[in-house]
């Protein structure tokens, strides 16, 4: 509900002095004749869009502080790797941090299903049943976060709905954001997206192992990554070879540390 | 892609902000601030509004956009300039540090609404 005092009127008449006899109705009797008056206003409101999604991110954040959960969203296009980076990424994490994932897709549970092999809990969210939303929105979040034992655990992963647009607009109450650029994409993708590598603290490059075979000239992603976002950390990586992980599982096992400890 | 839920958000807050006391009141036009590096196509926007207005109390509205340029500042030489291709780093100074001061907006400013009042002149 919005407050009555929110939003300030400010009257802007712009009368038309329709009662003026050159303006009456004349084709009807003078008993049936009703004066208009006419007049627009403004009605100030200045409110964000999405502000009810922000509230919502807050309330997330204080949850997850007040428990002691560092909450990692993972975003990137399709395909670009972001399940198996998660197992590969899961596996070095759990014997040490008590993890948990929120999986987001328009449909199926064939991510949510690989992630459960890795004995990690499991949430997913199809957004089908919310409209088949691009991503994943706050209040989304804490109805599947609500569903974990969030007393157990103190890293949460949330692997975004495939998409480099829509995602980076809706604060989900996490504390750090990653994107993965995978080699078989195109180089540009950054300057593409902008908005997307602004929002996010640090890339993974994945499938390094695939660059002899491809024309992917990764000095000019790595170029493009940091004019949008100078010095954001970039870990090249497979999760395939797992090539390139101690560096990635070292700088985000501090990023949890920092918060949980 | 989004455009759609954005649109419904609008409806909603532009009724919400609707004052009791309007009587028989038409909203006429919802006036909308969208900075360039906001994730929201304008024009995807008109048509959704289009659609999601149909049956409110918006119905017939007009969506006004006012377009916002990214403008930046650098936290090292303070030189403040407008981005017009996605290069976020200082063209004085180099430095990589910098403050969005605007583009990012996805605000409404203001509903436009036209009262008619009616009434018996004999």
């Amino acid at each position: 509900m919005i407050p009555d005092n929110f939003f300030n009127i400010k009257r802007c008449f712009h009368h038309k002095e329709f009662d003026k006899p050159h303006h009456a109705h004349t084709h009807l009797s003078s008993a049936d004749v009703r004066t208009q008056k006419s007049g627009t206003r403004e009605i100030k409101v200045v409110r964000r869009v999405l502000d009810v999604n922000a509230k919502m991110a807050e309330q997330n954040r204080r949850l997850f502080a007040e428990k002691g959960i560092f909450v990692l969203n993972v975003m990137s296009s399709p395909g670009s790797g972001k399940t198996t980076t998660l197992e590969k990424t899961l596996a070095r994490i759990m014997p040490e941090i008590k993890s948990a994932v929120i999986v987001g897709d328009i449909c199926t549970t064939h991510d949510a299903d690989r992630l459960a092999k890795t004995d990690v809990p499991v949430v997913q969210i199809n957004t089908d049943e919310f409209g088949g939303d691009c991503h994943l929105v706050a209040h989304v979040i804490e109805k599947a976060a609500v569903t974990l034992d969030l007393d157990a655990i103190e890293f949460l992963v949330v692997e975004n709905v495939g998409n480099l647009v829509c995602p980076a607009e809706f604060d989900i109450g996490e504390d750090s954001r990653v994107v993965i650029l995978s080699v078989t994409e195109g180089e540009d993708k950054p300057v593409k997206y902008p908005l997307m590598f602004r929002e996010c603290e640090a890339a993974l490059l994945n499938k390094i192992d695939l660059l002899p075979y491809l024309d992917f000239d990764k000095q000019k992603a790595l170029d493009f990554i940091h004019q949008v976002h100078p010095q954001m950390p970039v870990f090249e990586i497979s999760a395939k070879t797992g090539e390139g992980f101690d560096a990635w599982i070292e700088w985000l096992k501090g990023k949890i540390k920092s918060k949980t400890h | 892609m989004h455009e759609m839920g954005i649109a419904l958000q609008i409806v909603e807050i532009a009724t919400a902000s609707l004052p009791a006391d309007l009587g028989e009141a038409r909203v006429t036009a919802v006036n909308l601030k969208i900075g360039k590096l906001a994730a929201v196509v304008p024009e995807s926007l008109r048509f959704c509004f289009d659609v999601a207005i149909k049956d409110t109390a918006l119905a017939g509205a007009k969506l006004v956009i006012e377009e916002l340029p990214v403008v930046a500042k650098c936290n090292d030489c303070n030189v403040q300039w407008t981005i017009e291709e996605p290069v976020f780093v200082c063209q004085t100074c180099q430095s990589g540090s910098l403050e969005i001061l605007s583009g990012r907006e996805l605000d409404i400013e203001s509903i436009e609404v036209v009262e008619e009042e009616k009434h018996d002149s004999g």
